[in-house]
């Protein structure tokens, strides 16, 4: 791997058992993403675009292939580990922006810290910093219920910063939200990616979002037919 | 899971019911046995002419025997000593039953007469007693014959609390045993041989010699008896077994209340799709009313099942057989109350079926409920006070239990359930925002949306309340015996001391360096007039309220010119110490409990039969009395001046070191004064102490059943919210969290439930404890702090390993498979 090498997937493949036998959802797949390169997964429902990157960020387990994050390969490591190497280097935004309802905006943009055991004032500080950055700064002890769709993605935005990682897994980040919504939640994306030099992989279905990112990979069924 | 927790609310009531049937079915069939005869005639003197002459014309088989407490000299066992009860038994009793010996033939040697005994085999064990080693009763030697098993009318739990002995009736005479003090207890027994109905000659006899004071006994009155004390306990168990039945209602709401909630976008969809309100209640209903049968019909078999136990369990208990038979009338009975209990707590959550809007079918922001007046849910919560509330009034023995156990049913679960929602807006409130993280998440939990706290809070607490209240009542009846006080309370009462024999004692106790801590002279009487009326005009009285054995009993008083420091205490009046002999009304203080309950008060006059001598009184004070300390007490004290020169005997109190030095006080006295027996009262609180074991597992073994369905409930509500806290898992596993810091959160969010429940029900059972021992024992209840910690740590702990074991595995969920449902 090169010293400038973010993500790299080798040879990865993901295979369910089914009663009618095995199902291959991703195959072989090999990429190599360079430090603060954009890239953004494309294909349509099912052609395993979730898949591959619950693989990268290690969600789950491949059934074959390799995959080393920030230069450590987490393939071989347990849950635990792979918990780590995700608290110190990833950030993640989902679609249907997945904030623990018992928490105020602020402490769900606390939580990455709370449990790196890096909880306390300058934490605090920081936290509200990046709320003020995505237009929440009225807004910090507000459950997730208390908010729109468009501010609990923000929260989940502000929250996928906290923690300064390296690379940023975004999966159909505007997917549940509004046109004018999801374009600012896009420029938050973007900007703050530029901003703090964050890698980032951004699964989608919108070739139009797909088109702001360096490098795109289209899937179909499982395999690479492009990028 | 809410099914099971049906299924054991059930399955206590049949089998409660069912064993009650068993009972009900033994009484009936061995009726006779419990006397062991037709009819049992009993006095505290020996028979007088007139009584003897109209037994005898009764005709049929008759048997005499003279009871009393004595205490047994076992020379094989260095002379040890044990206090008993001595029947001297003469003719074929028991005419019903087996007199059930070791050797067999012990009866019939019994009936030829001579020195011998048939002595309790519990004795002979302890003793190490074989047949044809020797006994010494009173001042003779009896040679063992055989080890009593049964006889008809005991039960193992009297001869645990005085053992017996059987001596031929002729033989008792020479042990020199019958003195003017001792308690001895003349009997006749009798069976008809023709068709005479024993309760109209208790009758005729009763007319006949109501100055006698004679106790009668037929077969009816002890199988009413037994039935109104076997009824008390079934009542009891009843209610524990109905508590079990409620908790799982509770499981069984909270269930139907999740599984609704998840159903409600299939609801909207069905509305979309045209179904009416009415339609999909119906379909859940009938989901509801499934679990219900279902749970009810396995209950029903479980009942069946654990009653078929029982009777091992109660075993020694009973002073009869009981068969098994299956009481079908009892089975539908518990699935039945199961049935309505489930349904009604079902319907609860249900209705919000009826309000699930098919908007929701394409905006999932819609509110399922619009919160207005629901004239049905007023309804339900209507059926359901009227259905717990008539039960508990139904099974309990009295109507003032049945309130007591719904009023404080419905305490225990409007605290919790306030508790719950306190806990829940305080969790959201207070949680201290310095705390560690895991610390935080934990408590935050506790009001995460579907959140499980209230459910989780009644079904602890509720279970800890009542366990705890069964123990706590067990420390305050055994205190109640133990007495309170230093280590100055005396241990060893003697009694049956003739007067001669009082200073002869005082120099043996001294010689044994256990001196007489208090003695007092007591003097037999009755009542012979109450306020200017003869007794028996009182007794007559269909107004009178006074209780008849206050105006029948023969009452041991004592006299004395000072006042017991340590028992009693004057309420009213003034205690008046000396009188002069020829004095015409006697000043006498009574124990203000039992005066309140005559209806006598200050200045009342009283006329006793001093053993054939009218002696006028009057109440000049009342007294408090400490009962439970074991020292002589009495109800009514004379001053000292005037019963001096009635026939007397005296009680006697003195204090030992220990078991050992118990024995040798015992030996020594009984040695040179046969006839005084002795009570150790060690071993008599040992001795209750293993009656109250025994019960006390009857009733922990129904009360099991509360406890486990509170478990099972308490895991279905973790688990019913599994889903909920698998969610956080992951997204928090997403995030980095480690297996440990989860484990944690899970730790500090049961601990604190665990906790507040615990605490709660420790609350709610002291207070009931109290209130049973101040209205149902008229004591005071007794609290160990011990036992307080060792619930809230129990609970802690059980609460803590349900609520791991139900979620173990969530933490090792692949986080992408969770997070793809979410999307």
């Amino acid at each position: 791997m090169s010293v400038q090498s973010m993500l790299k997937v080798e040879h990865l493949t993901k295979t369910y058992p089914t009663a009618s036998g095995d199902l291959t959802v991703l195959h072989e797949v090999s990429f190599d993403l360079p430090v603060g390169e954009t890239l953004a997964i494309l294909g349509p429902s099912g052609s395993g675009k979730t898949t591959l990157l619950g693989l990268c960020a290690g969600l789950d387990q491949p059934s074959a292939g390799s995959v080393v994050v920030a230069g450590e390969a987490i393939q071989t490591m347990d849950e635990d580990e792979r918990a780590r190497v995700r608290n110190d280097h990833v950030g993640f935004v989902f679609q249907n922006f997945q904030l623990v309802p018992t928490l105020t905006a602020l402490e769900n943009v606390l939580v990455p810290l709370e449990l790196r055991g890096e909880g306390g004032p300058s934490a605090e500080v920081r936290a509200r910093e990046l709320l003020d950055r995505v237009g929440l700064g009225d807004r910090y002890d507000h459950y997730p219920v208390q908010l729109s769709g468009g501010e609990q993605q923000r929260v989940a935005l502000a929250r996928a910063f906290v923690n300064e990682p390296k690379i940023l897994f975004c999966d159909e980040p505007t997917g549940n939200l509004d046109g004018d919504t999801a374009h600012k939640v896009e420029e938050l994306i973007f900007g703050l990616n530029r901003e703090k030099q964050t890698t980032l992989v951004l699964v989608t279905h919108d070739l139009e979002l797909a088109q702001k990112c360096g490098r795109v990979l289209k899937l179909r069924r499982g395999d690479v037919v492009e990028g | 899971m809410a099914s099971l927790s049906i299924v054991l609310g059930v399955a206590a009531l049949v089998a409660i019911g069912s064993f009650n049937a068993n009972l009900k079915r033994a009484i009936d069939d061995q009726a006779k046995t419990l006397l062991g005869a037709d009819l049992r005639v009993q006095g505290r003197a020996a028979f007088s002419p007139e009584v003897k002459q109209r037994l005898d014309e009764l005709g049929g088989r008759q048997s005499r025997e003279i009871a009393l407490s004595t205490m047994i000299v076992f020379p094989m066992a260095e002379n040890a000593t044990r206090l008993a009860t001595l029947r001297a038994l003469e003719g074929g009793y028991p005419f019903y039953g087996v007199f059930e010996t070791v050797p067999a033939d012990a009866p019939a040697k019994l009936a030829a007469g001579g020195r011998v005994a048939i002595l309790e085999e519990t004795l002979m064990a302890q003793f190490g007693v074989s047949v044809g080693d020797e006994i010494k009763l009173g001042t003779q030697f009896f040679e063992v014959v055989g080890a009593l098993r049964q006889i008809p009318g005991d039960s193992a739990a009297v001869a645990m609390l005085s053992p017996r002995v059987f001596v031929p009736f002729s033989e008792l005479e020479a042990t020199e045993l019958l003195g003017p003090g001792s308690l001895a207890r003349h009997r006749r027994y009798i069976v008809f041989q023709d068709e005479t109905d024993p309760l109209a000659v208790e009758k005729e006899m009763r007319a006949e010699f109501a100055g006698e004071n004679l106790g009668y006994e037929t077969v009816e009155e002890r199988k009413r008896e037994l039935g109104q004390s076997l009824r008390n306990v079934y009542s009891f168990l009843s209610l524990v077994g109905f508590v079990a039945l409620f908790l799982g209602a509770i499981g069984v709401a909270s269930a139907i209340h999740v599984h609704i909630r998840q159903k409600i976008p299939t609801v909207a969809v069905l509305r979309c799709l045209g179904a009416s309100a009415r339609t999909s209640f119906g379909v859940y209903l009938i989901q509801g009313m499934a679990l219900g049968v279902v749970g009810s019909a396995l209950g029903a078999a479980l009942g069946v099942v654990v009653q078929m136990s029982l009777p091992q369990l109660v075993s020694g208990l009973l002073p009869f057989d009981v068969d098994f038979f299956i009481a079908w009338q009892s089975v539908l009975q518990g699935a039945g109350a199961g049935l309505v209990v489930c349904g009604l707590f079902a319907l609860l959550p249900l209705l919000a079926v009826r309000r699930v809007s098919p908007l929701m079918a394409i905006r999932a922001q819609v509110s399922t409920t619009t919160r207005k007046f629901d004239l049905w849910q007023w309804l339900i919560w209507g059926a359901i006070t009227v259905s717990v509330g008539g039960f508990a009034l139904l099974q309990a023995p009295s109507k003032r239990v049945g309130l007591g156990f719904v009023v404080m049913l419905a305490v225990g679960f409007l605290v919790l359930a306030g508790l719950g929602k306190l806990v829940a807006w305080a969790a959201r409130r207070f949680t201290p925002r310095r705390a560690p993280y895991v610390w935080r998440q934990g408590i935050a939990n506790l009001h995460r949306p579907n959140n499980r706290t209230v459910l989780l809070l009644l079904a602890l607490g509720l279970g800890t309340f009542l366990i705890l209240t069964l123990v706590l009542t067990r420390t305050t009846l055994l205190a109640q015996i133990e007495g309170s006080g230093g280590d100055d309370r005396p241990n060893l009462l003697f009694f049956d001391i003739q007067d001669d024999q009082i200073d002869p004692l005082r120099e043996i106790l001294d010689r044994e360096e256990a001196p007489m801590l208090a003695d007092a002279p007591i003097v037999t009487m009755r009542l012979a007039k109450l306020k200017g009326r003869p007794i028996s005009e009182v007794l007559r009285d269909p107004n009178s309220t006074i209780p008849s054995w206050t105006l029948r009993r023969e009452y041991r008083s004592t006299f004395r010119d000072t006042l017991n420091p340590r028992t009693e205490k004057v309420v009213a009046g003034e205690f008046v110490e000396r009188v002069p002999e020829d004095i015409e009304v006697i000043p006498i203080s009574w124990e203000a409990g039992q005066a309140e309950e005559m209806g006598l008060g200050l200045g009342d006059e009283v006329e006793w039969d001093v053993q054939g001598l009218p002696m006028v009184t009057r109440i000049a004070s009342l007294r408090e009395v400490e009962w439970r300390r074991l020292e002589p007490n009495f109800f009514v004290v004379f001053p000292a001046g005037v019963l001096e020169p009635a026939p007397k005997f005296y009680v006697g109190a003195s204090r030992v070191a220990s078991p050992e030095d118990s024995a040798r006080v015992q030996r020594a006295v009984v040695s040179a004064l046969p006839n005084v027996s002795a009570i150790d009262i060690q071993l008599v609180m040992e001795t209750l102490d293993g009656i109250f074991s025994k019960v006390q597992f009857v009733i922990q073994f129904m009360a099991l059943f509360t406890v486990a369905t509170g478990i099972i409930v308490l895991a279905g509500a973790v688990m019913s919210g599994r889903f909920q806290r698998l969610r956080e898992v992951v997204l928090l596993r997403t995030l980095g969290a480690s297996g440990r810091q989860l484990w944690q959160i899970q730790l500090v969010e049961y601990a604190v439930l665990g906790v507040l429940a615990a605490l709660v029900g420790c609350g709610l059972a002291v207070v009931s404890n109290e209130l049973l021992a101040r209205f149902v024992f008229q004591t005071d209840g007794v609290v160990t702090l011990p036992i307080l910690a060792l619930a809230v740590l129990a609970v802690t702990v059980i609460t803590l390993v349900t609520g791991l074991l139900a979620n173990r595995g969530v933490t090792n969920h692949p986080p992408l498979e969770v997070l793809r449902q979410e999307g």
